[in-house]
């Protein structure tokens, strides 16, 4: 459904994004995964069409994004990281203004409206103006905006940032109910915990995809190196682990380190394992994410 | 192009200034506030000038002169001071802008006929206003004279002032105000438009749907258009029963001149809306060029041929200044198509250039 191709834009020196090429299939839930500034929003503009590429190409739905940009925003959804509708309009009225720029009659938008609403369980709320819902209800007016015209392709643009954990919850219910319904959908995300809800994640960092597989083939590829260890020190150990050649990374979580080491070296060469509890774990997205950047 | 973008546009601007009851009341309020300001405050009329009299004769020649001055509507006699110096002073500290000193002998000179001048001290610091109470004191001054002569002026000028016969400055300046006001307000609303879109990140948005550029500027067009009407209609419609500036010409006529030249003032407005990255960016360009220009280069008040030549040539780029030629020639002089479609004309060249410009300048990306 998405299919991109040496896709790259450089912002002067800046290489915003580098060389991407990935392909989304019909029907997936696919998450770029990325700190601040890894170029997700840049990849996702340019699918969109709202950003064209410096080189490579990106297509979606069988439509090019810089040369057949009109087919191509017929056919997406895109809600943009910052919310883009009119504070001053009412729930109800933004919809109105949406169905109609995106063509559809009268009918079909009283016959789909209320769907959408009952979804994100909006409709008590659809004479009160944008800019007085909570950041979770903006989100939700945005996507349903972005369903109207029922696209084929989904793109979010960090949907749920700023948004509290409940209101997080309900919006990944209504995600996979769209999904269900045969909709593709990619989105970026700051969250680990969210990239685990993905079939696929991508993981991206300064303006490259590191990795790309499912959350658990992403863990199971690691997962014979990763240790938790307790410590009463965590700064002095790490410093101490990160000198040590067997050593891949180590980085905080909670009270303990997660650490990986080479393939094959055994726990006992790096710590006194009879004095210091130390766990064999399945490392979380988050822990791969370090360690993939950390070894570059 | 299809019409339910557009159109959905033009609704949801249509919201926003609903939304917005204080800048509504404003852009409809500023039209009367403004020809009320400058229409009084504006008034090129000269009248009433303030005037010290320095007799130096006291005979009855020089008291009928000093009664030629009192009887006439234009001066005002503060005093008659005795000395040169107080006189002076006079003018120093703006109490008089004139001051007529009748010499000593002036009676027994004139009976000999050889009459002494009568001197005439003006305050040039506003030459306009001095030029004008010169040509006043000066026409008292040899009216005068004639009369106690018994001469007959071999030769007299018969004015008739044609279209303003009381030549009241408010009869120029009210059509000429009307489309400084329209020009001021429509800038300065469109100027905003997309670059508040733009720094709300709704631009985005409207981008990443099917929305044509073309669409997007047609919608907002149109919702300023109905606004930039009520204003035309309001500004004439306080200049005509407010200010009783004859209205001789075609309403018809002027209507259609003046939808042609708000379609161009709201394509400026966007088109700088377009070029700005912020409101406040946008604001100061609308400003500088719509209110300079409409004001000093249209001949709104200054007179286009006196201005140095490659000024006038600039003058052709600013709608204002055709503008300004229909409505003066409309109001006053009851002209119409016949007589001013090479304006009318310029006017739809500067509405459908500048549309083009903003269409093409409109972003459809984000970067």
């Amino acid at each position: 459904m998405i299919s991109l191709r040496g896709l790259t834009r450089r912002f002067g020196d800046l290489v915003a994004v580098d060389h991407l090429s990935l392909d989304i299939a019909e029907g997936e839930i696919f998450g770029l995964v990325g700190p601040d500034g890894a170029g997700k929003t840049t990849t996702l503009r340019m699918i969109a069409g709202l950003v064209d590429p410096t080189e490579g190409e990106a297509v979606v739905a069988g439509f090019n994004a810089k040369t057949q940009t009109v087919q191509v925003r017929d056919r997406i959804g895109y809600m943009a990281q910052r919310f883009g509708l009119y504070g001053d309009l009412t729930v109800k009225e933004n919809m109105r203004f949406y169905s109609d720029l995106f063509g559809m009659s009268a009918a079909d938008r009283d016959a789909l409206s209320p769907k959408l609403l009952d979804m994100t369980r909006m409709a008590p709320f659809v004479d009160r103006p944008a800019a007085k819902l909570s950041g979770g209800m903006k989100q939700k007016l945005a996507l349903m905006c972005t369903l109207l015209h029922k696209p084929q392709v989904l793109l979010l643009d960090e949907p749920t940032n700023g948004v509290d954990p409940v209101s997080r919850r309900d919006f990944w219910v209504i995600l996979h109910q769209l999904v269900a319904d045969g909709l593709t959908l990619l989105l970026s995300t700051a969250y680990m915990d969210e990239a685990e809800r993905c079939n696929r994640v991508g993981l991206m960092h300064q303006g490259r995809l590191l990795q790309c597989d499912t959350p658990q083939a992403l863990r199971q590829s690691l997962a014979s190196d990763c240790y938790a260890v307790e410590t009463a020190h965590p700064r002095v150990e790490r410093e101490r682990l990160s000198k040590l050649p067997q050593v891949l990374s180590a980085r905080p979580a909670g009270s303990a380190l997660h650490v990986f080491l080479k393939p094959g070296t055994q726990p006992e060469t790096v710590w006194n394992t009879s004095e210091q509890p130390v766990e064999r774990i399945v490392p979380s997205l988050e822990d791969i994410f370090v360690a993939t950047v950390e070894r570059g | 192009m299809n019409f339910q973008r557009p159109f959905a546009m033009l609704r949801k601007e249509l919201l926003h200034i609903s939304r917005d009851p204080r800048s509504l009341a404003l852009a409809l309020a500023m039209p009367v506030i403004l020809l009320l300001l400058f229409s009084y405050a504006l008034s090129l009329d000269v009248d009433r000038i303030p005037t010290y009299i320095i007799d130096h004769d006291k005979s009855s020649d020089s008291r009928s002169l000093i009664e030629q001055f009192k009887g006439s509507r234009y001066f005002s006699i503060l005093g008659y001071p005795d000395t040169y110096d107080t006189a002076e002073y006079g003018i120093g500290r703006n109490e008089c802008l004139l001051v007529v000193v009748i010499p000593k002998d002036f009676a027994r000179d004139l009976a000999e006929r050889r009459p002494q001048p009568v001197q005439l001290l003006l305050d040039g610091t506003d030459s306009n206003t001095a030029s004008i109470a010169r040509g006043y004191s000066e026409s008292v001054v040899t009216s005068w004279t004639a009369q106690r002569l018994r001469v007959k002026i071999p030769v007299e000028a018969r004015v008739r002032v044609w279209y303003n016969p009381t030549l009241e400055s408010r009869n120029f300046i009210v059509p000429g105000l009307i489309s400084v006001i329209l020009m001021i307000i429509s800038a300065l609303l469109t100027s905003l438009t997309v670059a508040r879109e733009w720094e709300t990140g709704t631009l985005e948005q409207l981008l990443s749907t099917p929305l044509r550029t073309a669409e997007i500027i047609a919608g907002k067009l149109g919702a300023f258009f109905i606004l930039g009407v009520a204003d035309a209609l309001i500004a004439l419609t306080v200049g005509i029963l407010v200010f009783h500036v004859p209205f001789r010409g075609s309403f018809i006529f002027l209507g259609v001149a003046t939808a042609v030249f708000l379609m161009g003032a709201f394509s400026w407005g966007l088109l700088l809306s377009s070029i700005a990255d912020t409101q406040l960016q946008a604001f100061q360009l609308g400003m500088l060029s719509s209110f300079l220009p409409a004001f000093l280069l249209s001949g709104f008040i200054y007179a286009i041929e006196n201005m140095p030549p490659i000024i006038q040539v600039a003058t052709y780029l600013f709608p204002s200044r055709y503008f300004i030629a229909i409505l003066k020639a409309t109001f006053l002089k009851g002209l119409g198509f016949a007589e001013l479609w090479p304006q009318l004309l310029a006017l739809v060249l500067y509405a459908v250039i500048v549309s083009v410009l903003a269409m093409r300048r409109m972003r459809s990306k984000v970067a």
